[in-house]
């Protein structure tokens, strides 16, 4: 095999290999060699196994200038290149297991029976939810028995979070997030919040106007939007909590695609005020407007590093769209390099800082794709656009058109092993798009 | 290519641009950019290489330094014409088409702007809300960014035919407000648009 070709299969493999070797070795004290292996793993994976165990033998040496030990299993394989975790459940049974199994496959799980699975989610729903989870190598337990209490769906969720925040290494469980999207009925839309799963969408406005590009303010029942109610796209903040909402920018032409920091300091946006449609950056209250792009060529979507150190937006080079990064100070944009995908829009900034996920237009194609945060080779995941984070920094929901049509449906994707499944529509929306995820 | 070096070389293409253009002044056109001829990118070292190579290099102010906008016009604000009333039909022939991801003004689109210019000429105290429209294929933010920038192409060409700009607001409704309903070309085609609404005082009470 070509080493080119070996990098484009396997991306895990342009790391340090000392590191990867090191990680491998972790995990394989952590599962034992032939759980790491399951059954459904496809013969690329398994070859790409058997070179690192190789790998491994060859640089056993401790390595003094390598990286330190990065923590998460996951990032063993490539994106979308790793195997699902194989679990079985018994005793649950009807909605208990439905949910369950949406809740885990939608963070990398897939299910077998017993004697195949890595765990086993042994409970019981007559009454309220209870469950242990046994691994099934040597029959310890990950997970004790729990009781669960309250509305009948919370508590599966829990389960699932008490279970995936068990298993060593993987990222936090999302089952108990929540969403924000626009839906659109008509030709009006509203903002709705719901959980992470689709279910219990509640609407957060009644204007009959027009919303759009809600962003969830970080650890807080508040967002950024923008609203037509007024007569002019202006953006507001709007506290959910206490139903109080301002106008937070009303300038002459459109007030465009609000991001929030992650500290919730600052509002990256695109206005049209002195003409062009430009990216600008403001103080939470309103103050202190920078304009940071100067060109009557587009910007749009803006999106923060997790340390809020920078800002990436889709913009055109010449008569190419791509990506840049700028500092929320102002300087120079640095375009991002998308190998292999075309017509980048919409980044989110995924929150561990490592990647960020846009949409790729080719055509009436529009592919969710990945790049590591500094650029490179993106990797295609699945059909949708405008993705959002999870706070696990492995699940994207993004909006998928259904059937061909212009309407949205929302949808889940697991980004390391490019699983997929549609959230629960409501049956008063007739479009469901622009997904904020709550971090 | 250095960025200064490619700065440089972009300079002297659009110079000898100038120059085998006989020199006419320029007129300031925002909308230009966005096409073919766009001043960034790999269309300026293109344009070299279709250039007679004896036309003389010029310098000052016909240069390529102020054929490029730099500025837009900036917007009144939102409230200017809070309480104005709303009339979408009496332009609504005149609605401007675009191609596809495109907010250059076609040729055969002018003559709308021409009438539109005339009409505010015509009626002083009215004002005009530029609405720009997309089709339903790009992405949501895109279109909303690309809705503004039709609309402010729109407003950009009006001023040139003698519109006075503060009397013209922009809005974008992105792909929010298609006025037909179908999903291919047909369709697409009549909602990448910029349509005008004119602005008449509230009356006195």
């Amino acid at each position: 095999m070509k080493r080119e070709e070996m990098t484009r299969i396997y991306p895990s493999l342009t790391r340090p290999i000392r590191t990867l070797a090191r990680r491998l070795k972790r995990l394989v004290h952590a599962h034992r060699a032939e759980s790491t292996v399951p059954m459904r793993m496809r013969p690329a994976c398994q070859a790409s196994a058997l070179l690192l165990l190789g790998l491994l033998v060859v640089c056993r040496t401790p390595c003094p200038g390598a990286e330190p030990l990065d923590m998460t299993i996951t990032h063993l394989f490539g994106l979308g290149q790793e195997p699902p975790i194989l679990v079985s459940i018994s005793g649950l049974s009807g909605e208990a297991a439905q949910v369950l199994r949406f809740d885990l496959y939608v963070q990398g799980f897939a299910f077998t029976n017993a004697e195949a699975a890595q765990y086993q989610v042994i409970g019981s729903n007559n009454g309220n939810i209870e469950a242990r989870v046994v691994q099934r190598i040597n029959k310890s337990e990950l997970l004790g028995n729990r009781v669960y209490s309250g509305p009948f769906r919370r508590q599966v969720h829990h389960l699932a979070d008490d279970f995936v925040n068990a298993i060593p290494g993987h990222a936090k469980g999302i089952a108990q997030t929540r969403i924000m999207f626009k839906g659109q009925t008509g030709s009006t839309s509203e903002i709705y919040i719901a959980d992470f799963d689709g279910y219990d969408a509640q609407p957060m406005t009644r204007d009959g106007s027009i919303v759009a590009a809600p962003c969830w303010v970080p650890h807080r029942l508040a967002a950024y939007y923008t609203s037509y109610k007024l007569n002019n796209a202006d953006i507001f903040y709007h506290d959910f909590s206490t139903g109080t909402r301002r106008v937070f920018a009303r300038y002459g032409g459109s007030n465009m695609s609000p991001a929030v920091s992650p500290d919730g300091s600052r509002v990256a946006m695109i206005l049209s005020k002195d003409g062009w449609t430009d990216l600008y950056v403001a103080n939470a209250g309103g103050s202190n407007l920078r304009r940071l792009t100067k060109s009557p060529q587009d910007e749009s979507s803006p999106c923060w590093s997790p340390d809020g150190q920078w800002i990436c937006y889709a913009s055109k080079d010449g008569e190419r769209r791509s990506l840049s990064v700028i500092s929320p100070s102002g300087g120079a944009p640095r375009r991002l390099t998308t190998r292999l995908a075309s017509s980048p829009t919409e980044p989110d900034w995924s929150p561990d800082g490592k990647y960020i996920a846009f949409t790729s237009q080719n055509g009436g194609n529009f592919r969710i794709r990945v790049i590591p945060a500094e650029g490179g080779d993106a990797e295609d995941i699945a059909e949708g656009e405008d993705p959002s984070w999870a706070p696990n920094s492995r699940t994207l929901i993004c909006a998928r058109r259904a059937g061909g049509k212009g309407n949205y449906v929302l949808s889940l994707l697991d980004v390391m092993t490019k699983q997929v499944k549609d959230v629960s529509r409501i049956s008063t929306t007739s479009s469901d798009s622009q997904p904020s995820w709550a971090k | 290519m250095k960025p200064i070096q490619f700065s440089k070389l972009l300079v002297l293409a659009l110079t000898l641009t100038v120059a085998a253009a006989g020199c006419k002044k320029t007129p300031v056109k925002v909308t230009e950019m966005n096409g073919p001829r766009a001043g960034y990118g790999e269309a300026g070292s293109e344009s070299i290489s279709n250039l007679p190579p004896t036309e003389p290099i010029k310098t000052g102010p016909e240069s390529s330094a102020s054929s490029l906008p730099k500025e837009g016009i900036p917007s009144v604000g939102p409230d200017r014409f809070k309480n104005y009333i709303p009339h979408p039909e009496i332009l609504k022939a005149y609605s401007v088409y675009f191609d596809f991801d495109s907010s250059v003004i076609k040729s055969g689109e002018k003559p709308k702007i021409t009438a539109v210019a005339e009409y505010l000429k015509a009626h002083p105290g009215e004002a005009v809300r530029i609405e720009g429209n997309c089709d339903e294929r790009g992405t949501e933010e895109y279109n909303r960014a690309l809705g503004e920038r039709r609309a402010l192409a729109s407003r950009e060409a009006l001023v040139e035919q003698g519109a006075d700009a503060l009397v013209l607001e922009t809005i974008s409704y992105g792909k929010d407000k298609p006025v037909a309903p179908g999903h291919d070309e047909s369709a697409w085609r009549l909602n990448r648009r910029s349509d005008f609404v004119v602005l008449t005082p509230p009356t006195a009470p």
